[in-house]
């Protein structure tokens, strides 16, 4: 660095002296500078950044909501529409927790589809994936914690459901259920332990598993669509040749990727806040009324694709515990997936078909889950529900006969 | 829908708190909140027809005032007739014991119903109360069967009946089906006037669902006008820096 003019020296000078005593420039070369990044990355390797971003506007903005929500059974709904109507920017505060709540759940789907895609959670990265598991748990649980803070009627009676499912469970069940609520039923002191959760607890365990997620990231090297592992071909002076430094070349790229999922978002902040009833929906603008119960409750559409499983079985031990494993089984994928190719360019129809399938009875599921149940759509539930856990159940056979093709040496980009 | 319209006139509940999810064809409102005259309209009607039982208790005069272009002067002649002052918000002097004795139920606040119902569905619902000697008003409604709400704006429309027709399902089934409303009194408006004035209340009751809705959508444009300069710039950007990258 050139110390020709005094303010660069200045600064120069102080760099040194954090760096004495902190590991300032270190950290930023190992995770931005001198953090080799494959350089074939396409659209689908945006949604980790976004994930990132969408995180910091529910932090940011979920600390000014904080400053004027009340969270009490008398109160909660009526302090929402004080942030809406009379606190200054509220609405656009509140429009954006709401939105970025959906937001970062497209997001997130997005990004564990790449996964599959690219072999993303294979090894070495196993870890890197329960990691990423861990948060989409965590996210749940925030995401349907927050759901219960404005008091509307779904919020309440889609608590009422959620929770009352922990109540299928042989012996301890209505005791759980008690203590999970509080409660013999949703109330004041569920709003109030909810929120604590949501606001604290919650978020504090997200932003660690996020550090561990992006820690256990650098350490292994991203994966990319090629599924090359770009370490394997290193220059003379040790830098993967297929590699580019994160900063500036990804961070550049991200901030035109930012930029139109920001359209995206805003479009939905300013033009369309409630996106037709599946980000805000319609019942939630009335109050919550324990006395009368909506003639149709249903999750909000991101946990739908659960809630269709759920439904598609007859008894309700049954549908909770093929619930929780539709999550549990996805912690298993880096083991049930014994191909020796990892993106979904070198591997053959036994992957493509199965994954196409996969992902489409998903779709279907959440869009089932929307629905008031009739036997047809119990039925196409049930369809989704077999194809869902035959894609993972097959998966440790298919991977071994699936015909691979050759996979390069190093990765495929054209400038 | 019409089953359980039916089966809710044979037993007269006294009250069906939950909405008919039915309608289906529905008319559309067509309302606009950025009319500020049916917005004025539809203030009136709602403070002369509808805030003696309704209130509206997240929504203050002097917002109304600001957004509908009324002095403080305008408002306090015209709109509050029962708060004192400009900063009041829209509350109901009927007590809400007194409602629910009434009423079987204490009138919902209207702040947030348009959010929650839809213009259509209130557009539907004010303008389809129809005769019916066995509920205790005199009156139902099509959309909200065995509704406790009286047909208050009964002077304006006039009085009409439903008729039905008798239709077969797939299963070879008779069904009575709703066809179509007849007058039988003739109300003080004609039936196009009578829509005109629910439309202003709708549009009201649209606007006071979200007072913010029109300035959030400008400040919108001017903010993705913005986006898409920062789109390219930043993709400028990208360009230059990944010219090193073969």
């Amino acid at each position: 660095m050139s110390t020709s003019n005094n303010e660069q020296g200045a600064a120069k000078r102080l760099l040194d002296w954090v760096d004495a005593r902190f590991p300032l420039t270190k950290m930023i070369n190992e995770h931005a500078a001198q953090y080799y990044a494959p350089k074939n990355f396409n659209f689908w390797y945006l949604f980790g950044v976004l994930s990132l971003v969408v995180l910091v506007i529910q932090l940011l903005t979920g600390i000014f909501l904080t400053m004027n929500y009340k969270p009490s059974a008398a109160d909660a709904f009526a302090s929402v529409e004080y942030i809406m109507r009379d606190v200054q920017w509220g609405w656009l505060i509140r429009y954006i927790h709401s939105t970025g709540a959906s937001a970062f759940f497209i997001v997130v789907y997005l990004h564990m589809f790449r996964a599959l895609l690219y072999g993303s959670f294979k090894p070495p990265r196993e870890l890197l994936w329960i990691f990423g598991m861990l948060i989409y748990l965590v996210l749940m649980g925030e995401a349907f914690m927050g759901y219960l803070l404005p008091w509307g009627q779904m919020s309440y009676w889609g608590a009422q459901v959620i929770t009352s499912l922990f109540g299928a469970i042989p012996v301890i069940g209505d005791s759980l259920v008690e203590w999970i609520r509080g409660d013999f039923y949703i109330s004041d002191i569920t709003l109030n332990r909810f929120f604590a959760l949501h606001v604290i607890a919650l978020p504090l365990v997200l932003i660690f598993l996020v550090v561990a997620h992006i820690l256990a990231l650098h350490e292994v090297g991203s994966n990319n669509p090629d599924g090359v592992e770009i370490k394997n071909t290193k220059g003379p002076d040790g830098i993967p040749l297929d590699g580019i430094a994160f900063h500036p070349y990804y961070s550049v790229k991200d901030t035109v990727g930012l930029a139109v999922f920001l359209m995206l978002f805003c479009a939905v902040v300013f033009f369309a806040p409630e996106m037709g009833g599946y980000f805000l929906e319609h019942a939630n603008f009335e109050p919550a009324n324990a006395m009368k119960t909506p003639e149709h409750i249903a999750p909000v559409w991101y946990f739908t694709p659960f809630y269709a499983i759920l439904r598609a079985v007859p008894d309700k031990l049954g549908g909770v515990i093929l619930m929780g494993a539709a999550i549990i089984v996805l912690f298993l994928l880096p083991w049930l997936d014994r191909s020796p190719v990892r993106s979904i360019r070198y591997r053959g129809w036994l992957y493509k078909l199965p994954l196409g399938l996969f992902t489409a009875a998903f779709v279907m599921l959440g869009y089932l889950g929307m629905q008031a149940p009739t036997p047809t759509y119990t039925n196409l539930a049930r369809l989704g529900t077999v194809i869902y856990f035959a894609f993972f159940l097959l998966l440790p056979w298919l991977s071994k006969v699936d015909k691979t093709k050759p996979v390069p040496e190093r990765v495929t980009y054209h400038a | 829908m019409l089953k359980r319209f039916l089966l809710v006139l044979l037993l007269s509940t006294p009250l069906v708190g939950v909405a008919s999810s039915g309608g289906g064809h529905l008319e559309k409102a067509n309302v606009d909140v950025s009319n500020t005259a049916s917005l004025q309209r539809g203030a009136r009607n709602f403070m002369n027809y509808c805030s003696g039982c309704h209130s509206a208790q997240y929504v203050r005069f002097n917002r109304l005032g600001a957004d509908l272009g009324l002095s403080e002067a305008q408002l306090q002649d015209n709109l509050m007739f029962a708060a004192e002052r400009p900063f009041d918000t829209i509350q109901v002097a009927m007590p809400a014991v007194d409602a629910k004795r009434w009423f079987g139920q204490p009138p919902p606040d209207l702040s947030l119903i348009a959010r929650s119902r839809g213009a259509d569905w209130l557009f539907g619902f004010l303008t389809s109360f129809y005769q019916d000697d066995t509920r205790a008003t005199g009156m139902n409604n099509l959309l909200l069967p065995g509704a406790s709400m009286p047909h208050v704006l009964w002077e304006l429309q006039g009085i009409q009946r439903a008729v039905y027709r008798i239709e077969n399902d797939a299963a070879g089934n008779e069904h009575e089906v709703f066809d179509r409303f007849e007058h039988t009194t003739a109300g003080s408006m004609s039936t196009e006037e009578y829509k005109e004035f629910v439309r202003d209340i709708v549009t009201f009751l649209e606007y006071i669902s979200e007072p913010v809705k029109l300035e959030r959508i400008q400040l919108g444009i001017w903010v993705m006008f913005f986006l898409l300069v920062f789109f390219l710039f930043a993709y400028a950007l990208k360009k230059e820096y990944w010219k090193d990258v073969h």
